[in-house]
């Protein structure tokens, strides 16, 4: 599919804030997507990614910072501003009583299609998303995958130079899922792409840049490699045979009496070794094994995943996020 | 106005798929031909309801008893629908999500407000003039033809103030995100209207002040001013429009 030139910048964001009364959702977020790349905007529920969205798109009004996206301000009454850009809520939703074709024939007109170039950008779209067989079924009737899909259909419909993606694969089964994810790599290049998510397999997967988001604040922000380079510390995973439970309870328990390991966890088949030292955990982790009497199936250093790198920056929540029921508690504007 | 016309389009769809259409033009033509026989027939009912027990002497009904009996009706149940019409059309949108998807599109929201009261109008416009067919002939054939010019100048005038009360639901619909509190919005204001509407000087100048002239149009009667009324209600209609924008441009989704 070809689509219509990227600019430099295609979106900017500066000390972006939003607050909600007392609770402050999006806390001076400052964000540059460069033109062409496909973004992953992380973070646990409630860390204000879809806020950043729904202003980004013009659904919500800034309550402090300004935001632009493809050069244009963004703003609540602003046409201008949606002529190049595509939109998927995380939840779509459409008139029950429209057929598909005719949703997406809508959208087509509202971005200035007619004639023939809307009846093949239709058919292409209906055909790239599998709802060409479903396409004259009303929307009603349709599936939450397939809603979804259509979701994706009407977003890309106008070729637009910068996508936003809520939560694209929340409701796809694995390969609607796989196909949207080569859908969107395709992009690459010609288009931005904006994609919200807490799935970081699929962020691994197509994501050039990675925002982590957490309780309105921006964790960090960089490329992949960058971000595994400066986060993600060394891990090494050793595979017991079978029948050691107590040997391989005696390792752990050296393992994390070592001052070179920042975590140890055991997963029944697996141990799993993150160390700040990896130059003295190399030469000390296999003398702890063959101390212990332990036959290893599996000695590796594993790759660092983006998980790794969620997990060391967002963490568990902390004693003070937590409210009397165990839950995170928003932050509020006092909190700042 | 961006993207009116495709509003527009897809507004006058959704009339007809969701049976809107269908069901309001059904019931005022069952209004329009039930009043003209209500008018002819009272007085045999009223007596066979007596059964002779008691003689109630009532004048022999005329074509202006069933033009009062149709516009009475066509008045009360259209203001209803009207409002039935308005209540949901924005504020069920906001709250399902589906105007976010429209308003992330090039569409303005002004063409968004305006595509849905014009899709009402046009719905409340076919209706009445169902409406109006159905009791021309019935009173044609009942009692005596009605002047065509001045009934139909009367039906503009009576769907005129049908869209008034739209014009409001719709403002409570935009205003809100509860078609049941827009819809409260718009009933309030029929009754404060029917209220106020007694008032010398300001009467004639309410929604509901069209229906002397409409009056005097359909009987060939008179000395009643049309134009102010009129003037008044397009202008009603318009800036009830325009604090809707208003309103709803600086609104969330």
């Amino acid at each position: 599919m070809t689509v219509g030139p990227a600019v430099d910048a295609a979106v900017e964001a500066r000390a972006l804030t939003k607050h909600f009364g007392r609770i402050l959702a999006l806390d001076r977020l400052d964000l540059t997507v460069p033109g062409g790349s496909i973004f992953g905007l992380l973070g646990p529920n409630g860390a204000g990614k879809t806020t950043a969205i729904r202003i980004l798109t013009g659904l919500a009004r800034p309550s402090e910072g300004s935001a632009s996206v493809g050069g244009v301000t963004v703003g609540l009454d602003r046409p201008e501003l949606r002529r190049g850009i595509g939109y998927l809520d995380q939840d779509p939703r459409f008139y029950g009583w429209m057929k598909g074709r005719e949703l997406l024939e809508l959208v087509g007109r509202l971005h200035g299609l007619d004639g023939a170039d809307l009846r093949s950008r239709v058919a292409e779209m209906l055909e790239r998303t599998g709802l060409t067989a479903a396409a004259g079924r009303r929307i009603g009737g349709y599936s939450g995958g397939m809603r979804q899909r259509l979701g994706i259909a009407q977003a890309l419909l106008n070729r637009p130079r910068v996508l936003f993606l809520d939560e694209p694969v929340s409701s796809l089964d694995p390969e609607g899922r796989r196909d949207l994810l080569e859908l969107i790599s395709s992009l690459r290049g010609n288009a931005t792409v904006l994609i919200s998510t807490h799935v970081l397999s699929d962020v691994e997967r197509i994501c050039d840049r990675v925002a982590i988001l957490h309780r309105g604040r921006l964790v960090t922000e960089g490329s992949l490699e960058d971000l595994l380079a400066a986060h993600a510390r060394p891990i090494y995973r050793l595979v017991p045979a079978s029948g050691q439970e107590q040997r391989v309870a005696a390792l752990v328990a050296s393992l994390r009496a070592a001052p070179w390991t920042t975590d140890v966890s055991s997963t029944g088949d697996a141990v799993r070794v993150t160390v700040s030292d990896p130059v003295a955990a190399a030469g000390a982790i296999l003398p702890l094994v063959v101390a212990g009497g332990l036959a290893l199936d599996t000695f590796e250093r594993a790759r660092p995943t983006l998980e790794d790198v969620f997990l060391e920056l967002v963490g568990p929540p902390k004693a003070d996020e937590l409210d009397g029921r165990g839950f995170v508690r928003p932050r509020e504007v006092t909190d700042r | 106005m961006s993207g009116f016309l495709v509003l527009l389009r897809k507004e006058l769809l959704e009339q007809w798929r969701t049976t809107r259409l269908p069901v309001v033009a059904t019931v005022f033509l069952l209004v329009g031909l039930s009043s003209p026989l209500l008018a002819r027939f009272t007085p045999e009912i009223l007596k066979a309801v007596g059964g002779g027990q008691f003689s109630i002497t009532l004048p022999t009904p005329t074509a202006a008893d069933a033009y009062d009996q149709l516009a009475k009706n066509v008045g009360q149940f259209g203001a209803l629908i009207a409002v039935l019409l308005a209540m949901g059309a924005v504020a069920t949108e906001k709250e399902r999500g589906t105007a976010a998807l429209i308003l992330t599109k090039p569409a303005g929201r002004g063409a968004f407000l305006v595509a849905k009261l014009v899709a009402i109008a046009a719905t409340l416009g076919i209706a009445t003039v169902i409406a109006a067919v159905g009791g021309w002939f019935y009173t044609l054939v009942l009692f005596q033809p009605l002047d065509v010019v001045g009934f139909a100048a009367a039906t503009v005038l009576t769907w005129l103030s049908l869209v008034a009360f739209a014009a409001i639901t719709l403002l409570g619909s935009t205003l809100t995100r509860s078609a049941v509190a827009a819809a409260g919005i718009g009933l309030v204001a029929f009754v404060v209207i029917g209220i106020v509407s007694v008032v010398p000087g300001v009467g004639p100048y309410l929604p509901t002040g069209l229906g002397a002239p409409a009056r005097a149009l359909a009987l060939g009667l008179p000395g009643t001013d049309a134009v102010g009324p009129t003037l008044a209600s397009v202008v009603l209609v318009a800036a009830l429009v325009a604090v809707s924008w208003l309103a709803f441009r600086d609104q969330e989704l």
